[in-house]
Parts: structure tokens; C-alpha cells; sequence
């Protein structure tokens, strides 16, 4: 087994300043002029945060990278056959302090991203990711009773092929448009009606899978106005492309005012509805696949003849 | 493929008159083939049609929806057991379970006809895996070619929403289903037993039947897109599964045939592994590819069992209504995603696996020096091995999982680069002060590399649970394992093929039209899937036919580029069918590369029982630059089969 | 066999296989006809669609339906529409299915339309079994379709139905903007015998989803 000799040492010097140089050029670049264009942008903590992560991992993702194509580029170049050269190379089977020195490197720099990741994850309170029905790692204000919790509340409802929302907090009202408040701690509860969706706000970092029979909690405080996209992220059934919408971050002012418009907008339909929870089974009488769902309040009547036009408003919802 | 010449040996075999008689046996057409075996599938699925009709056709479901998952469930089952009847694969068994005791023959049947029936020489089992495989390959990236064309506009829509995702359904599940064996199959049974300096494997009929299976996999699978399509991907999630139509049952049928077909082949190699190498084969002489084999195949035996299960759930959700999957019943819909993905990590290892395997073969042999950190090499693709089972969860980050269970998961995934880094310190190893070869087969292996090693590193970001918030579920995950699997496995698989076929059918591949295939592969490759980093970062998900305006450019870049990935494999398809069938047959080297290995030290191509006498192993595969003689010798009372080996 | 006769033996199987690709992806590429609506005076088009409780004919006989009327008056079983754009389209939907609940009742109510009417009488709030919606999620349109009683005697199974067959008659317009293609649903869990009711005819272009194209 060869050690040092000048052979080697020529070859490694070499390897290392090439190294070096293209990596102390490269590595700041990545950090300090393409950090802050990392997506998702920076509209929300959760979104800054993911912007940072990525930042940071491309970081340390640049030097490892640029070494491998250095030694490649190299080894292709300096340690190629030469022509009529029909012998073999050195009897090299190993080296092992070079050995040692890549595994605990390579496991110095995997534990530190651990270390990166779970504090990345803990300290924004679960970083905009789906956290289930019990967080831990929760915003101030948070309780598991969501009656008594001061966070700001909305549900997304995920069905077959389109989002809804539910505001708990302002009579149970359900509009097709999300809109929140910039500034304060929003909690999400994501819940599907059918099958599995994911409720993605690109620009808010928040993706939370919407099961049904579940609810998935996630946290986000906007920074900014602005719109986000929600896409579906969970392949869901044909339309799942269709499953797309844009939420607006406005300011508190702008969002009470909105709010205002939605509860007359849609006054008559909140009795309809069934009351707020947090997850919605179907009521099945009879039969694994009958459709027949939610009941109707018990103040709506059934006519008998298709031709009655439905004029009631029924008695407000408490 | 295969003509009646075999290329002779230098030293040429005596003639043993101890040697059992071999016959050429019957007639094709007067045993059971292929043929038969596709009657008998016909028989199969019209019987089994007809039972689900008899069973299911009052069940409330499908009297409402008027499809019955059952008949068409049942009759896919008894095709294939109709199929593999049809081709003789139930006769010994049958015969020995009735009492009779039937007597195992060799069979010397040289015949190009021996490939299109159940055989159990397992160089035979190798080729028809390899045409099978690639015939799959083909098919589902011909698919693929339909997802780009769709995904060149996000208004104007080629295909409808369902046949849309459909047809990503089975680009999906044809490449990591039937590809799941694309270097086992071929290049696992047909090597392992060479490398080792076996004569044969330890379970031949499991072998051969693992092979049979695929096509009827196959077949179910495509069959899918007849009966409606399955709308889940290649995941199946349920509670999407149990409301699919027909083609679900497709899908859910072609996975648990070819789970079936995994556990089958990996029994076979690690049996094979353990017991029947030559002597003086110690565990640290065996090749590292033999090892990959190995590793994978405990992986397949213990994951795809689990699928297998998963499967037949779902099957039974969509059939006689259980409920194991519906929330309003009591079931869970986590519960398909984590036994999915408890098959579905492995999964992917099983992929990477070989692909190692391969890589870390070929390089001594062109680097001409042993194998760097051997030991080291087999400890990282065991801990790959091992630890690829602690870290299904991390698919399931953003699902409401126990949130506590994330940074675990987070650890271990990480931890898994640890292993997958250490492949690349034998390759760097490998060739530090080599004297490289550049072949075409090196090329691909240089090109493999490049590509995990983007790949490897997505994963990274993947692994990461607040960056795994952006990137799940979008193209970023797509180039990931894109870049793993066809950047890596494929090329790998590639690599293997130019370089063991002159083994394999003594004919070599040009190498002129190899490396124009090889720089359009991988130009067009990476053009295709980088830039889909960037598309699923700006918020493109999977699996969509609509998305965002302002991502059009690149997408009509990457969909070009794929068209472009798919001419550079015609290149391959015109190198395959021009060097291996059009061409008149040259002679060429016997061992083409200089390898030192054991499989390069017989007649090409290999007699029935590979050896005529069992090799004595003297030295490593890797000991280039030693000055060691060569790999195994063979008894001096029967004619040498190798040029210029030593007896002693 | 010499070299030229290999390639045929290769040649023509490869042409064979070709011929196969493409013929798959003509099936593929297959898709319901697009009905054109007619323009009656410039900025204005008519549409007349009709939603069926079962199709009768076809493949999936028992599946619920929509169907489209060419400007001749003729049915078509289709779903994909084409209307210009800035353009006021009068929607006509005669509705002979019975009905059920909604599994999310916010589509009880009109959505993004002004002057949705029901058998002549305007409405907007539909409280009683609802048939089938007319909804385009993008544009934020939803209507509800009433449904016919289940204890009806005079009920439709097979499409196209004429008028004589109860049914109920719901109209209303709305304003197409620029160009761009739309997919458009039914939010009745109407696809019988299907989890959630969501699959079979929810799912497959042609009967209870479709798309809008608005062309410029």
C-alpha cells in the first residue's frame, strides 16, 4: 500500500487548490447572492425559513459537490492510460486514514444538518409542515381546545377537485377564497372531505396533506400583503391539476372588511352548513357506498314537488 | 441472437465421457412454451371472469357502478396462473406433490427456441430478463413521451384530465415496478453463479418462475389503460385506490404479481451467495457486485412481502368491500401509505443497489487497480441496506404523522448518505493514479456517477423537513429520484449491458455508435431534468396537467429535451439491433476488457453447466497490479477451460 | 441469412411496433367532441345542456351524465365547450335526475351569478335534493341543479331525454374574460357506488366533469 511519496502529494496538492479556489469563489456566491433569491421567497416566517434551508444546504451542498467534479475532472485528465500503455496501475487497496477522515467527515457534516433541520423544524413551530391533529411545537396561544385558543383560525377544506375554507371564528362562515391577515399567528386546520389532498401556499411555505377523518395542523404568520398560489400537492383524482386557487395576505383593517362582505355574501347558506369540527364524516344510513351525506338542518323542509323555489332564510346559526 | 458456433476456447475441451448425457430435447412445439402458455392464460381469465361474475355480480357496489372489480381482479389471478400452467412451470411441483418422482434433466438445447419457454439454466433466465426489460423499459418511456407532450402547454390539453394521469400511472409503475429486476434479472442471474464459480443457482424453477411472472405483469398493467386507467400514480394511495375504476384493479394486480416475483429472485441469489461458492471463494474474494446482488435480494425478501399485503388490501377494499382503507368505516388512510412506503424506501435501495454494484465492479477494470476500501465498500452497501428500512416516514413528513417522529426520521434519512457517500469514496479511490480506460461502458459509469451524485444530494434537501415543506410532493422530487434512478440505475444498467454482452452472446457493441449514445444521453438527459429542480422550487406539483403560466418555458425546454433523451435510446435501439443481430458475427476477444473476473473465464458463450470442472479460487477479482496469476484454477485431470491457466 | 434479409427481419417488426405507438396514441389523444355554442347576437351565445341520471348507452350505461346541444339542436355526449371570449353566455340546463344532499353545502347556494333562475322562478338557495351543480371553480360559478322527486313516474334512463320527462328548466348567464381553458365539475356525489360518490362519471371527461375553453 503506497503512502505519501511525492506522487501522491503532487496529485492531492493539486486536487486541493483547485478545490479551494473554485470553492472559496462558489461557496460565498451561493450563500450571499443567491440566498436571498432561494425560492419560496420570504412573504411568511414558514416561507423565510424555507428560504434559508435551502440557502443553507445548498451552502454546504456547493463545496461537496465542486470536490467530486474537481477529483473527476482531474482523475480524467492526469490519471488517464496513455496510448500503447497496456499495464496496471498501483496496487492501491486502500488508505485508511483517508478512509476514516471521508466517513467522519461526511459524518460530521450529516449530524450538523440533523442538528440544522431539527432546529429549523422546532423553532418556527413546525415550519409550515402538516403537524397533525396534536402539534407540539406550537405558537403561543395555542391550546388543544380550538375554542378557547387566541390564534387566528381557518380551516381548509379539501374535496373533490376545488379548496374551501371554514373561519371558526367569525360564525362558522365558509367562502371559496381564502384571505388572511398579515402579522398574527394563523393556525391552519387542512381537512378533507374524500380522499387525500395536500393544501400548498407556495408563497406562505405551508404544505399540510388534507386527510379525511383528520385534521393537520399548521402555523404561519404572513409578513406581507400579497397573493399566494394554493396548489394541490397530493395526486387526488383527475382534476387534481384543477385544484388550484390564490389567497390574498391582507392587513387586519382590509381582512374586517372582507370578513364583512363574506358573512352577508353567504348568510343564507351558513345554517345549511353543517356545525364547525374539525373533521367531517358523512352521515351513511344503509350501504358502504351510499352516497348520502351530511343530513340537512332539522328546520329545513322537504317539499314534495320539484317546482317549490327555496325563498326561506332559516333562523340565524348561534 | 445466439448462433450454433460457441467461440472456442484456446485450449480445447477433451471430451469427457464422464459426463452426464445431455440432450437437446423435444421439439419446441411439442413441449409447453410460451404459446401454450398464452392459451392457458386465456383459459385462466375467462375462468376466473366467469367466478367473480357468479360471486359479485349482486354485490350492491357493483350494481350501482356496474364494474366488477371482482371478476376482473379474480380472472387477471387465474390468467396468471393459467399463463405459468400453460408454460409447464406447475409440472414438477404438481408431479411431486401427486407422488410421482420426476427426474431433473440437463438440458443442452442450444436452439434459439429454448429462450421463448421455461428454462432452467439461469444464463437463459438472464437473457429473456434482459429483452423483457428493456422491451418494458421502451414501452413505459414511450409513455413518458405522451406526459411532455401533454406537459408542453398548461391550456391547451392533448389528453383528457383522467387519461392524463393515467398514462403517468403507467410511465410510473412500469419503470419502478417491472424495472425493479432490470439488473437483478439479467445481470444478477446471469452472473452471480459465474462470479462465484458456481455451476448453477441454488433454486432454478424459482428463478425461472420469478422471470415469468413480468410479462404477465406486464401485460395486466397495460391492460389497465383498456379498462379505464388507474388515476393514483404509481404510489396507489388509497383512499384514491378504492374509488378508482377498473384499471386500479390493473395496477394493484401487476404490483403484487411482481412483489411476488421479487421475494422469488431474491431467495434465489442470497441462497445462491451463500451456498454454492467455489472453493476458495472466501466472503472477501466475492465481487462487490455479487455482494449488491446479495444485499438487494434481502432487501427485496423482506420488503416486498409488505407490498405484497398492501396489495392484496386494497384489492379487498375494492372488491368484497372491507373497509381497511375508508376513514368513515373505521380505517385509516395513513395505513396504505406506510406499508407502501415500508416497501416503497427499500424500493428505491433496491434500485440504487445494483447500480452500485455494477459501478463499483467495472472501475477496477478500467482504472486497472484493485478495488479501493473492498471491506469498506460491502460494509456502506450494507448499511444501506439496513438503514433503508428505518426511514420510510420521510415520504409521509407533511402528512399529520406523530410529529415527534420527524426528526427521527430526519436523522436516519440523513444518516443514509453516510453509507451512499462511502460508494463514492471507492470510486475516488478507485481512481486516484489509475490508468483509465475510457470505454463506453466507463463512460456510463462516469456518467452514472455524475448523475447520483445530484441526485444523491437533492435527496439531502428531501431529507431536510422545513426545506422538505417546499420541495415535496413538486418536480423537485421528480428530478431527485429521475437523477437517482434513470441518472444512476439506468446508466449503470446501460454501463452493464456494453460491457458484459460480449460475455454474454459474443458479439461486442459499436463503440463508435456507443459513445455518440452514450454524449446524447447524457447531454439530453440533464437538459431534460435539471431544470426541474427549479420548476417544482417555483411550485409546480406532480402529477398536474395545468400549472402556472409563467413555468411554460421551462417546461417546453425539458419536454424538448425528453424528446431528445428518447432519440439518443433509438440510438441505442439502432446499436442494439445493428451490432447484435444485423451485423455478421465477428470473432472478437475473448475477454474484450482484461477483466480479471471469473465470469470472463469461460467459453463464450457459457456451456450449460458454466464449469466444466468446479474452479478453485486462488485470488480476489480485484487484484490488478499485484502481479497475481489469474483469478481460479482448474483441476489438472479434466481439460482447462480458461487460455493460459495454470495447473497445479 | 445474410445481412439484408436480418434487416427486413428487424425492419418490418420495428414498422409494425411503430404503427402500434401511434395508433395507441390516437386512442390516447381521443376525446369527447367540442361543441362550439352559438352566437345569436354579437356578445351573446346560447348554450343548452341537459344533466341525465343515466346515460343508457355506451360503455358505462348506469353512470350519470351531461350532454350538449349542437347549435342544430341535435345531443351531444360531451362535456368540452368552446365559447368566445368577452362574450355573455345564457346557460340552459334541463335537469332530469333525482337528487341528494350536498357533501359540502356551500354549494347550496349560486355562486358568481346574479340572476340564476329554476323553472322560471329566480333562486338563490336551493335547500331541497339537488340533482347535480354547475361549477367552475376558476371563475367562481357555482349552480345548483334541482332534483327531480324520487317517487317521480315519469323519469328518464336514457340519453338524449326529451322535455316530456320531468325535469327541471335552470337558466342563467355570466360573462366569459379573456382567453383561457377551464375545467368545470359537478359537486353532487353523484357517481354512484363510488367512494364519497366522487368517481366513475365525477371523474371521466364526458360525463360529469368537462372543459371550458374560451378562445379569443
Amino acid at each position: 500500500m503506497a503512502r505519501g511519496g511525492d506522487e501522491n502529494k503532487k496529485h492531492l496538492t493539486r486536487i486541493a487548490l483547485i478545490w479551494m479556489v473554485l470553492a472559496v469563489i462558489l461557496t460565498p456566491m451561493v450563500y450571499f447572492v443567491w440566498g436571498p433569491h432561494m425560492p419560496p421567497g420570504n412573504m411568511a416566517d414558514n416561507a423565510e425559513g424555507q428560504r434559508f434551508d435551502n440557502t443553507v444546504l445548498a451552502t454546504v451542498a456547493t463545496p461537496v459537490v465542486l470536490f467530486i467534479w474537481v477529483y473527476f475532472g482531474y482523475a480524467l485528465v492526469n490519471f488517464r492510460r496513455t496510448a500503447g500503455d497496456d499495464t496496471d496501475g498501483p496496487p492501491i487497496k486502500g488508505h485508511a486514514r483517508f478512509q476514516a477522515v471521508w466517513v467522519g467527515l461526511t459524518t460530521f457534516i450529516v449530524l450538523s444538518l440533523f442538528v440544522f433541520g431539527t432546529y429549523e423544524l422546532v423553532a418556527p413551530k413546525g415550519a409550515g409542515t402538516g403537524s397533525g391533529a396534536s402539534p407540539i411545537w406550537t405558537p403561543a396561544g395555542y391550546t388543544d381546545d380550538q375554542a378557547k385558543s387566541t390564534l387566528f383560525q381557518v380551516q381548509v377544506i379539501g374535496q373533490q377537485w376545488r379548496w374551501t375554507f371554514r373561519y371558526p371564528q367569525y360564525s362558522g362562515v365558509q367562502t371559496t377564497e381564502l384571505v388572511i391577515p398579515t402579522g398574527v399567528p394563523i393556525q391552519f386546520n387542512v381537512t378533507s372531505l374524500d380522499v387525500i389532498h395536500s393544501f400548498w401556499a407556495y408563497q406562505l411555505g405551508v404544505k399540510a396533506d388534507a386527510n379525511p377523518g383528520v385534521n393537520n395542523i399548521s402555523f404561519v404568520t404572513v409578513s406581507r400583503t400579497g397573493n399566494f398560489d394554493i396548489r394541490c400537492d397530493e395526486l387526488c383524482g383527475p382534476l387534481h391539476g384543477a385544484m388550484f386557487s390564490t389567497g390574498k395576505a391582507v392587513s387586519m383593517g382590509d381582512f374586517n372588511v372582507w370578513m364583512a362582505a363574506q358573512l352577508d355574501k353567504y348568510a343564507k347558506v351558513i345554517p345549511l352548513l353543517p356545525p364547525y369540527a374539525t373533521t367531517y364524516l358523512p352521515q351513511v344510513d344503509g350501504g358502504y357506498y351510499d352516497p348520502s351525506q351530511d343530513p340537512l338542518p332539522p328546520d329545513a323542509t322537504l317539499p314534495s314537488t320539484p317546482a317549490a323555489p327555496a325563498a326561506a332564510s332559516p333562523s340565524p346559526s348561534s | 441472437m445466439i448462433d450454433e458456433q460457441t467461440i472456442e476456447p484456446a485450449v480445447s475441451d477433451g471430451g469427457d465421457s464422464s459426463a452426464p448425457a445431455l440432450e437437446k430435447g423435444r421439439s419446441f412445439w411439442r413441449r409447453p412454451n410460451v404459446l401454450t402458455g398464452l392459451i392457458g392464460g386465456a383459459v385462466g381469465y375467462a375462468i376466473g371472469h366467469w367466478l367473480g361474475n357468479a360471486i359479485a355480480s349482486s354485490y350492491q357496489e357493483v350494481v350501482g357502478n356496474g364494474e366488477n372489480n371482482f371478476a376482473l381482479t379474480l380472472g387477471y389471478l387465474i390468467a396468471t396462473l393459467g399463463w405459468l400452467g400453460g408454460l409447464g412451470i406447475l409440472n414438477y411441483p404438481l408431479a411431486k406433490i401427486i407422488g410421482l418422482r420426476p427426474e431433473p434433466k440437463y438440458d443442452e438445447d442450444r436452439r434459439l427456441s429454448r429462450y421463448f419457454r421455461y428454462n432452467l439454466d439461469h444464463k437463459v433466465v438472464g437473457l429473456q430478463y434482459l429483452s423483457a426489460m428493456l422491451v418494458y423499459f421502451f414501452v413505459a418511456g414511450l409513455f413518458a413521451l405522451a406526459v411532455r407532450s401533454e406537459l408542453l402547454s398548461p391550456t391547451r390539453h392533448l389528453l383528457s384530465p383522467e387519461t392524463y394521469v393515467a398514462v403517468v400511472g403507467e410511465h410510473g409503475t412500469m419503470m419502478m415496478m417491472m424495472m425493479t429486476s432490470a439488473i437483478l434479472g439479467p445481470f444478477g442471474n446471469y452472473l452471480v453463479p459465474l462470479m462465484i464459480g458456481s455451476r448453477r443457482m441454488a433454486f432454478p424453477r424459482l428463478e425461472a418462475l420469478s422471470f415469468w411472472i413480468t410479462p404477465a405483469a406486464f401485460v395486466v398493467l397495460v391492460s389497465g389503460l383498456i379498462v379505464g386507467g388507474f388515476p393514483t400514480g404509481w404510489t396507489g394511495y388509497a383512499p384514491l385506490a378504492i374509488q378508482a375504476k377498473q384499471g386500479q384493479d390493473a395496477y394493484l394486480v401487476a404490483f403484487g404479481l411482481m412483489g411476488t416475483s421479487m421475494v422469488l429472485a431474491g431467495f434465489n441469489i442470497v441462497a445462491t451467495m451463500v451456498n454454492y461458492r467455489a472453493p476458495g471463494m472466501t466472503y472477501s474474494r466475492v465481487p462487490l457486485f455479487v455482494w449488491a446482488m446479495t444485499i438487494t435480494s434481502m432487501l427485496m425478501v423482506l420488503a416486498a412481502p409488505v407490498l405484497v399485503a398492501a396489495t392484496y388490501m386494497s384489492l379487498m377494499d375494492r372488491t368484497v368491500q372491507t373497509a381497511l382503507f375508508d376513514v368513515n368505516h373505521g380505517g385509516s388512510s395513513y395505513l396504505w401509505q406506510n406499508l407502501y412506503w415500508f416497501f416503497g424506501h427499500p424500493e428505491v435501495y433496491i434500485l440504487a443497489l445494483p447500480g452500485f454494484g455494477i459501478a463499483l465492479e467495472l472501475l477496477p477494470v478500467f482504472a486497472r487497480k484493485p478495488a479501493f476500501a473492498y471491506k469498506t465498500a460491502v460494509a456502506g452497501m450494507v448499511g444501506v441496506g439496513v438503514l433503508s428500512f428505518f426511514v420510510w416516514q420521510h415520504h409521509l413528513f407533511d402528512s399529520g404523522i406523530n410529529p415527534d417522529m420527524r426528526p427521527v426520521v430526519m436523522f436516519t434519512t440523513e444518516l443514509i448518505s453516510i453509507p451512499t457517500g462511502i460508494i463514492y469514496l471507492v470510486a475516488i479511490g478507485t481512481m486516484w493514479r489509475a490508468k483509465l480506460r475510457i470505454t463506453v461502458p466507463m463512460l456510463f459509469i462516469l456518467g452514472g456517477l455524475f448523475n447520483f451524485l445530484l441526485g444523491g444530494i437533492s435527496g439531502v434537501f428531501l431529507s431536510d423537513v422545513p426545506a422538505d415543506g417546499v420541495a415535496h410532493g413538486s418536480f423537485f422530487v421528480m428530478a431527485h429520484f429521475h437523477y437517482t434512478i434513470m441518472g444512476g440505475y439506468i446508466f449503470f444498467f446501460i454501463a452493464g449491458i456494453y460491457y458484459w454482452v460480449p460475455k454474454m452472446l459474443g458479439r461486442r457493441l459499436s463503440d463508435r455508435i456507443g459513445k455518440w449514445h452514450f454524449w446524447l444521453m447524457f447531454i439530453a438527459f440533464n437538459s431534460t431534468f435539471l431544470p426541474l429542480f427549479a420548476v417544482g422550487q417555483l411550485g409546480m406539483p406532480r402529477r398536474v396537467f395545468q400549472y402556472a403560466q409563467a413555468l411554460q418555458g421551462l417546461n417546453v425546454w425539458v419536454s424538448i429535451s425528453a424528446f431528445a433523451l428518447g432519440l439518443s435510446l433509438l440510438v441505442f435501439v439502432y446499436n442494439l439491433l445493428k451490432s447484435l443481430i444485423i451485423d455478421d458475427k465477428k470473432p472478437i476477444e475473448e475477454n474484450p476488457w482484461q477483466s480479471r473476473g471469473l465470469e470472463w473465464m469461460t467459453p463464450t458463450p457459457p456451456p450449460v453447466d458454466n464449469f466444466r470442472t468446479v474452479p478453485l479460487v486462488v485470488s480476489g477479482p480485484y487484484e490488478y497490479g499485484t502481479g497475481a496469476g489469474p483469478m481460479a484454477v482448474f483441476s489438472a485431470t479434466s481439460a482447462t477451460v480458461a487460455e493460459g491457466a495454470e495447473t497445479r | 441469412m445474410t445481412k439484408a434479409q436480418k434487416t427486413i427481419g428487424v425492419l418490418v417488426p420495428l414498422a409494425l411496433l411503430l404503427a402500434l405507438v401511434i395508433w395507441t396514441f390516437t386512442w390516447l389523444i381521443g376525446y369527447p367532441p367540442t361543441v362550439q355554442a352559438a352566437t345569436t347576437t354579437p356578445g351573446e351565445v346560447n348554450v343548452t345542456m341537459q344533466t341525465v341520471g343515466t346515460i343508457g348507452t355506451g360503455p358505462h350505461p348506469e353512470w350519470v351524465s351531461y350532454l350538449i346541444q349542437q347549435p342544430d339542436g341535435s345531443w351531444t355526449h360531451s362535456t368540452v365547450l368552446q365559447v368566445p371570449a368577452h362574450t355573455k353566455v345564457h346557460m340552459t340546463i334541463q335537469q332530469y335526475d333525482t337528487g341528494s344532499s350536498l357533501r359540502n353545502p356551500l354549494m347550496n347556494q349560486v355562486l358568481g351569478i346574479t340572476d340564476a333562475a329554476n323553472n322560471g322562478q329566480p333562486y338563490g338557495l336551493w335547500t331541497d335534493v339537488i340533482g347535480h351543480t354547475f361549477t367552475i371553480p376558476e371563475l367562481g360559478i357555482s349552480v345548483p341543479l334541482p332534483g327531480i322527486p324520487d317517487d317521480s313516474t315519469n323519469m328518464c334512463s336514457v340519453a338524449p331525454c326529451a322535455k316530456s320527462f320531468d325535469h327541471n328548466t335552470v337558466t342563467f348567464t355570466f360573462t366569459t374574460q379573456g382567453a383561457g381553458t377551464y375545467t368545470w365539475q359537478c359537486f353532487v356525489p353523484c357517481g354512484v357506488a363510488y367512494l364519497a360518490g366522487f368517481g366513475g362519471p365525477m371523474a371521466t371527461l364526458g360525463y360529469m366533469n368537462g372543459i371550458l375553453k374560451v378562445v379569443a
